[in-house]
């Protein structure tokens, strides 16, 4: 069965000489993830004992049938709106907070790196951008709705705030992350040769990394249509202000109404991404 | 331009400061207007020279003057417009994929051009005409509108070229322009390339491995191992001083050009790395 060959030992040189550090992080992998399992109380079995399962149904059989009434319809219709609209102004606002703060801070657009190494002031600018960053986004847009709600009052602005702050960094954060990790090539060369930095911008990284860009883009505004409904939760408007009504008064129905109107909603942010990407690449 | 190179030794910036540098202290000089070819086996040191010459590298020691200056006393603004007055074509061309051809050479002109005038350009491209007819001494006419992932690697780098004439540059800079040129092509790049450097009077300083070509050069410098060899009128350079220069390299001698990008001082592993 064996030929005489396979019984010999492998030749060094044939062996792969990364295996034990691979075995090894497999190892450290899981021995860092066994205490996270113990601290979150991972127990999966719990889902299926025969009590949780009983109440696990109560609650869902709540939401049939989704309440399908004309003047609730266009209730929903209506906030729905309101939360298209506030996750699109807040992700214009954090556009605007986003972009000269990537400018600012990306590496790729220092001339002063040309040669080698960054010089001592545009590296400390770089580094407290990337921390204004660390702290827009650190902060939960959740705490940032609550701040917001006690000073502009209950209402979309206080959502709207929200999210630019914390997407504001965010974007700022993989915006650079995008524009380093990309081709260089091009922009470099138009820095050599004597381009300023925004014009470098514009004639050599914007190019390379359009399309990358804007699918993150649209990807976060879908993100953002998800985070508004979380905020109206805590009073800042819209369709998530409108499901925690009705789940307070146990109205399952109108819940699941509003979810499948978000469903078609991420959806269609799924759809215009994909085309979005399409047209740029 | 006129150029001075004093003991200028250079190493590439990711290099050990231990590490011997890739170009050994060498002291030159080029005339303004002269065009001068860089010759030598892989690794002699060709394109460390040639990116030390376009203050892309700073030297490890000696001294560089450009028209007198040494552009590295200047400060970070005043290095940036120095360099508004070189040109540097990288063996790679470096042109977006996305991008289309008429930007792509436009934008050599950049550093002549405000933010304002330049965002107006990718509105509306200026300078059509002009692109165009540095496209036709490429003989890539009618390529103005194409985009540049459309091109063959051949035609990318003949768009490489074109730059430099948009580019209003006193020096031009080319690293290995015939890389990926067929040999008839390569005649036709080199001359519409010396006779465009004529015509704006910018000095043409040009690595090369086509050493026939090298020849069409009035003044050829042989490099090897970071060491200048010879520094010679075309018509002095021998079949001897060649071979020499070539020793334990006679395959590139022969012609065959090393795959490209394998001494480029460029090139970072592309790697991607996201948190969503």
């Amino acid at each position: 069965m064996n030929s005489p060959a396979s019984t010999t030992v492998i030749a060094p040189q044939l062996r792969d000489p990364a295996w034990l550090s691979r075995v090894f992080w497999l190892c450290a992998g899981l021995v860092l993830l066994a205490p996270a399992l113990v601290l979150t109380e991972f127990k999966p079995w719990t889902l299926f004992e025969a009590e949780t399962i009983k109440s696990t149904k109560r609650f869902l059989a709540d939401f049939f049938p989704p309440k399908v009434e004309g003047e609730f319809l266009l209730l929903v219709a209506k906030e729905c709106w309101r939360t298209v609209a506030i996750a699109t102004a807040g992700m214009a606002l954090a556009l605007l907070i986003a972009i000269p703060l990537t400018l600012i801070s990306t590496s790729a657009l220092s001339i002063s790196a040309l040669p080698g190494r960054m010089h001592a002031i545009p590296f400390v600018v770089r580094q407290a951008v990337r921390w204004l960053l660390i702290v827009l986004r650190s902060v939960p847009e959740l705490i940032w709705a609550l701040v917001f709600v006690r000073v502009v009052g209950l209402g979309p602005t206080a959502g709207v705030l929200a999210i630019a702050l914390t997407y504001g960094g965010m974007l700022g954060k993989v915006y650079g992350e995008i524009l380093e990790s990309d081709e260089s090539h091009a922009t470099n060369t138009l820095l050599r040769n004597g381009a300023g930095r925004l014009q470098a911008f514009f004639y050599g990284l914007l190019p390379q990394s359009a399309a990358e860009l804007t699918s993150y883009t649209v990807y976060r505004w879908e993100c953002a249509i998800r985070s508004s409904a979380v905020l109206g939760f805590v009073g800042a408007g819209g369709l998530g202000q409108q499901m925690d009504n009705s789940m307070k008064m146990f109205q399952g129905g109108e819940v699941a109404t509003m979810l499948i109107v978000f469903m078609l909603l991420v959806g269609l942010a799924d759809y215009a991404s994909a085309w979005l990407r399409r047209v740029l690449a | 331009m006129r150029i001075t190179l004093q003991g200028l030794a250079a190493r590439h910036p990711a290099a050990a400061a231990a590490s011997p540098p890739a170009l050994k202290p060498l002291t030159l000089t080029i005339a303004p207007g002269e065009q001068v070819a860089i010759i030598g086996p892989s690794g002699a040191g060709k394109t460390t020279l040639l990116y030390a010459l376009a203050c892309a590298l700073e030297p490890a020691t000696g001294r560089l003057e450009l028209d007198g200056v040494d552009p590295w006393l200047l400060s970070v603004a005043q290095l940036q417009k120095l360099r508004g007055r070189l040109f540097l074509a990288p063996q790679t061309p470096p042109l977006p994929p996305r991008q289309r051809v008429i930007t792509a050479v436009l934008a050599a002109r950049l550093p002549q051009q405000s933010l304002l005038a330049s965002l107006r350009s990718l509105f509306y491209p200026t300078h059509i005409a002009e692109a165009e007819a540095a496209l036709t001494r490429f003989d890539l006419a009618g390529k103005l509108w194409n985009r540049v992932d459309r091109l063959s690697g051949g035609e990318r780098q003949r768009v490489g070229l074109a730059r430099a004439l948009i580019s209003k540059a006193d020096l031009w800079l080319v690293d290995e322009p015939l890389s990926s040129l067929d040999p008839s092509r390569a005649i036709l790049a080199i001359d519409a390339l010396t006779q465009s450097a004529r015509d704006c009077g910018a000095t043409l300083i040009t690595t090369l491995h086509q050493v026939d070509v090298a020849t069409r050069f009035p003044r050829v410098i042989g490099l090897r191992d970071g060491e200048l060899q010879f520094d010679l009128l075309a018509h002095e350079v021998t079949p001897e001083r060649l071979a020499a220069l070539y020793a334990q390299h006679e395959h590139e001698l022969l012609g065959a050009p090393p795959a490209p990008g394998d001494d480029g001082a460029d090139g970072k592993p592309a790697a991607a790395m996201y948190c969503r």
